[in-house]
């Protein structure tokens, strides 16, 4: 019990949570649309993207900016893996969620009667956070892939080969995105959050444990 | 040792054009689109050098990083007969009608930290150890497309004419205006070959006659077609794509 002892007016987002949550906006775009610009010099679907949400200019300037980006995407990453193992965030905030729990929340949303604690993750939160933590762990595992087909061979073999493995790597993509769409909607409708999510505000009643 | 001490110093001279073509890359020109307007802001659009300064800084990194990956002993995949891509895709800087035949006595020319600096004809190259591939070319646009390629292994021709092996790179020039040039632990890897043939003929012009360099551990534009000369050597050589921007090491 003394362990989980905490001053009552700490605040809903620890500041390097905040700090990294910038970093992943830059991070993330930068990886995002210098990867659409990377899928337009060959389509493997029969679309491509916009031109002009291309980061790079052209194809060379694309796979600089993806290639710079990467690295700080894996750093903030492993940074956030660390602090979360070792502050409890992951065991305190984060925790699987059950389906039923999943369900009565969705339910909850969708009729709009879903309140929002600021600093405490209801289930369909925590489903949608583990979600994209979990697709960006496998974009960077997808991301290797395709960047060393032959160094990492046995990963390209698991994924179906060079040409499957680089379509996961972009419907990876579009499920990071996805998840950025719902999010950013979400915070349209509870601005506070994003006020949260820049300066340190008290955990609300209920909130944090 | 004697070796070593035989190398004359770099002079600035020496790597003028070098520095000069590093100047002239560029990663933001026709940046401006709202994804890079979007991801700029609070950066300075008109100091462009410094971000592409950092961004070439990060690829140098990258360089070392893929350096540490590669292993000489690693095998690109090899895949059957029946898995050959038909029809094969034609792929140069140029489109396919502007292709160049072999230029009348046409001979591999050899130069830089080499002892025996003899031309090749494509006969002689035949008179070495050959051993084919069907391995996977896989473009830096994203294409992949697998082809049978047979020829001399690379190792075994820089052993022939005597090259220094300690030298980092190896480059090469073709007659159709392009260049390259690869690490030489690369160049010393089982699978990089000088081929001579594809899909069980001579090399076409289109696929890089009479003798193109194949190299499945690096990305397709390193496997230089049409070749004029190799060079062995210390100074580092880039290439067409390469000093347009294009990562150097560019392994897979």
């Amino acid at each position: 019990m003394p362990l989980h002892h905490r001053p009552t007016r700490t605040a809903a987002h620890p500041a390097i949570i905040r700090v990294l949550h910038w970093v992943w906006v830059y991070a993330i775009g930068c990886m995002v649309f210098s990867g659409w610009e990377i899928y337009n010099a060959s389509p493997s679907l029969p679309f491509s993207f916009p031109r002009w949400t291309g980061l790079g200019g052209w194809l060379g300037g694309a796979l600089a900016w993806h290639f710079s980006a990467m690295w700080l995407l894996a750093l903030s990453g492993v940074i956030y893996l660390a602090y979360g193992l070792a502050s409890g965030h992951f065991r305190r905030d984060l925790g699987i969620p059950t389906p039923r729990a999943v369900v009565r929340d969705l339910w909850s949303a969708l009729t709009f009667r879903l309140g929002h604690r600021i600093g405490r993750y209801n289930a369909v939160q925590r489903l949608l956070y583990l979600g994209v933590i979990g697709a960006l762990l496998l974009q960077v595992v997808t991301g290797l892939a395709i960047w060393k087909p032959v160094q990492f061979g046995a990963l390209v073999s698991l994924l179906g080969g060079y040409p499957i493995a680089r379509n996961i790597h972009l419907t990876i993509m579009f499920l990071i995105v996805a998840f950025v769409v719902v999010h950013v909607v979400l915070v349209a409708i509870f601005p506070r959050t994003l006020v949260s999510m820049i300066v340190g505000v008290p955990a609300e009643p209920g909130g944090r444990a | 040792m004697n070796g070593l001490r035989r190398l004359p110093a770099v002079k600035f001279k020496d790597i003028q054009p070098e520095l000069r073509q590093l100047q002239r890359r560029g990663f933001l020109r026709n940046a401006l689109s709202l994804g890079g307007l979007a991801l700029l802001t609070g950066c300075d659009l008109s100091t462009n050098s410094g971000v592409d300064a950092a961004l070439q800084s990060i690829l140098r990194f990258d360089d070392k990083v893929q350096a540490a990956l590669f292993s000489g002993r690693r095998l690109a995949q090899t895949y059957p007969p029946s898995a050959v891509t038909r029809p094969f895709r034609f792929n140069a800087f140029y489109p396919e009608w502007q292709v160049r035949g072999i230029p009348d006595g046409w001979r591999l020319e050899v130069a830089g930290s080499v002892s025996e600096k003899t031309s090749w004809t494509v006969a002689a190259l035949r008179t070495l150890p050959q051993v084919e591939q069907i391995t996977r070319h896989i473009c830096i646009e994203g294409w992949s497309q697998i082809g049978r390629w047979s020829g001399v292994p690379l190792r075994a021709f820089l052993q022939r004419i005597g090259a220094d092996l300690r030298s980092p790179f190896v480059s090469f020039r073709c007659f159709d205006g392009y260049s390259t040039s690869i690490d030489m632990a690369s160049a010393l890897h089982p699978q990089t070959i000088l081929a001579l043939d594809f899909d069980g003929q001579p090399l076409a012009p289109e696929w890089g006659a009479p003798v193109r360099l194949r190299i499945p551990t690096k990305l397709g534009f390193k496997s230089a077609k049409n070749l004029q000369a190799i060079e062995v050597t210390r100074v580092f050589p880039g290439g067409f794509w390469e000093n347009q921007g294009y990562d150097w090491y560019s392994g897979v």
